[in-house]
């Protein structure tokens, strides 16, 4: 009996079903689908099978974006631009950490504040640009307020949260060390806010750049945004595309240049 | 002649909204010596040890320093945490240094003081590492190193061994031990692990369960240098203690929590 059944008894190699839910850095990917895209795109408009009015050709783009370095007119598009979403920016991002601040560690400032931004985040600023014309002149300024009020809201937002997320027993430990409020809040909150705020960098600096073709839409004769809206009134793809080239080049810019902050200040992250 | 008292606590109370956390708690702890809290889980023991530091306040009742801190005791009632309560983003010497650099010390004199510290918790060579490169111990070592540093008049220790393995805290104890050997500390030391309690307490209080209040307080005279893990003495201590907290354990396991 016992023969029989050991007889029957087979051997299965135990089904493996943990893995996976953890990506892992692949360099060259990103490489290759950019390479495929424009591959296909610059194939499809050689052949003929996808019209020049659909899409530009992409060596075209690469024509007109050396032109535009060969004249000079490249930087004098991007040094305006470049100002106008490093001030504008800077006001934000420095204005929405300190409210975010606030918010984090004071009941009446949390109350009062947080229904505000609530109400402000969702207002396209884009609406308000001919508010902030009146307010801030045709000029420089009215540009500045536009990226600086769109870049304030998600910094408040992603502030707030991060420094109600600090652990609180290093408050207490603070506390019970005897450190005054104020070393408390620069030696425990900020540090411990700052992986939070450093990711709402992200989406804030992403959101500037989108505002920053928004502010150059009135009165700007310079700037990548004045360039693409020119280039768009006139149907000029390989213009338009060699602008929105230029933006995404910066968006990746930004966002590197963010990750390389987060690879310097976040290092003690487990 | 008689020890000095370092800190009474009289007839604390307290309510956390309608639940009565505290009944009547009154405690002494006297000067040099370790004092031992003991309960079920939620009997407001570690509320007690907060309200002994200030971090917190009774509704009724008052704590008392009796005495002047020791000259140069920079933070009289210091913590040490269950939870370590390390800055991850600086190494162990900047976790020391943070509780220098608001009593204005720093260069020579806080280096010297962080290196007495870290020599007496075996931490020399670590001082550059940043805490999650260390074991449980080491960052526990850590956190008594830095409480060490600013000359507490009195160590309140809030289950300071028990997110540590068995090993871990065995070695530890013996670490405290050696400390307190070397240089007597008044301590507050609240635990629900009986072996630490009566290995480390000349004095142990037993808390009942919510509302807790004082059941029982044990003296243990033996030597702390002396005392061992197994002693038999220590054995008929430490079951006196759970035959005491056994049914209040019980009922406190049973209890619903609402919070």
């Amino acid at each position: 009996m016992s023969d029989a059944a050991a007889e029957v008894l087979t051997q299965r190699p135990v089904v493996y079903r943990g893995g996976g839910f953890a990506p892992s850095p692949r360099r060259w990917v990103g490489f290759a689908v950019f390479f495929i895209l424009i591959f296909l795109a610059e194939w499809g408009t050689r052949s003929g099978w996808i019209s020049a009015l659909t899409l530009p050709r992409p060596s075209d783009v690469l024509e007109t974006f050396q032109n535009l370095y060969a004249t000079g007119l490249l930087f004098k598009h991007l040094g305006p631009s470049l100002s106008r979403l490093f001030m504008g920016a800077l006001v934000g991002v420095t204005s929405g950490v300190a409210l975010g601040v606030l918010i984090g560690l004071f009941s009446y400032a949390r109350a009062g504040m947080v229904p505000l931004v609530a109400a402000i985040f969702p207002i396209p600023k884009i609406a308000l640009l001919p508010l902030f014309v009146i307010w801030f002149g045709i000029g420089e300024g009215s540009k500045y307020a536009l990226i600086a009020f769109g870049t304030f809201t998600p910094t408040v937002v992603a502030t707030y949260g991060a420094v109600d997320n600090v652990d609180r027993t290093l408050i207490r430990m603070g506390q019970s060390f005897g450190l005054s409020w104020f070393s408390i809040v620069r030696k425990i909150v900020l540090p411990g806010a700052m992986p939070g705020i450093l990711s709402g960098l992200r989406i804030s600096l992403a959101i500037a750049i989108i505002l920053l073709v928004a502010a150059e839409m009135l009165g700007a004769e310079f700037g990548i945004g004045a360039y693409i809206l020119e280039a768009g009134a006139l149907y000029d793809l390989e213009r338009l595309f060699a602008g929105v080239v230029i933006l995404s080049i910066l968006g990746v810019l930004v966002s590197a240049a963010v990750g390389f902050v987060e690879h310097r200040l976040l290092g003690w992250r487990v | 002649m008689e020890i000095p008292l370092d800190i009474q606590v009289d007839s604390v109370s307290h309510f956390y909204g309608s639940t009565e956390v505290l009944r009547n708690v009154s405690v002494e702890i006297p000067t040099g010596r370790i004092v031992c809290l003991v309960g079920p889980s939620g009997c407001g023991k570690s509320t007690l040890l907060r309200f002994i530091g200030g971090l917190e306040r009774p509704s009724d009742g008052e704590i008392f320093q009796l005495g002047d801190p020791p000259e140069g005791s920079l933070n009289p009632l210091t913590y040490v945490f269950q939870h370590f309560a390390l800055l991850p983003w600086r190494t162990v010497r900047g976790n020391i240094s943070l509780v220098l650099e608001d009593h204005g010390i720093r260069g020579a004199a806080s280096d010297s003081i962080i290196g007495d510290v870290l020599a007496r918790t075996k931490l020399s060579d670590f001082a550059g590492a940043l805490p999650k490169q260390l074991s449980g111990g080491m960052k526990q070592r850590v956190a008594i190193a830095r409480a060490l540093a600013v000359k507490p008049a009195v160590m309140l220790m809030d289950e300071p061994l028990s997110a540590l393995d068995a090993q871990t805290r065995e070695l530890l104890m013996d670490d405290l031990v050696g400390l307190w050997s070397r240089q007597p500390f008044t301590a507050v030391y609240v635990t629900h692990n009986l072996a630490e309690a009566v290995r480390l307490g000349h004095r142990v209080v037993v808390l009942s369960r919510r509302p807790g209040r004082v059941r029982k307080v044990i003296e243990i005279d033996a030597e702390l240098a002396i005392r061992t893990t197994g002693d038999a003495g220590l054995e008929r201590v430490q079951r006196q203690l759970w035959n005491l907290m056994r049914d209040e354990a019980r009922a406190a396991d049973e209890e619903l929590v609402d919070v």
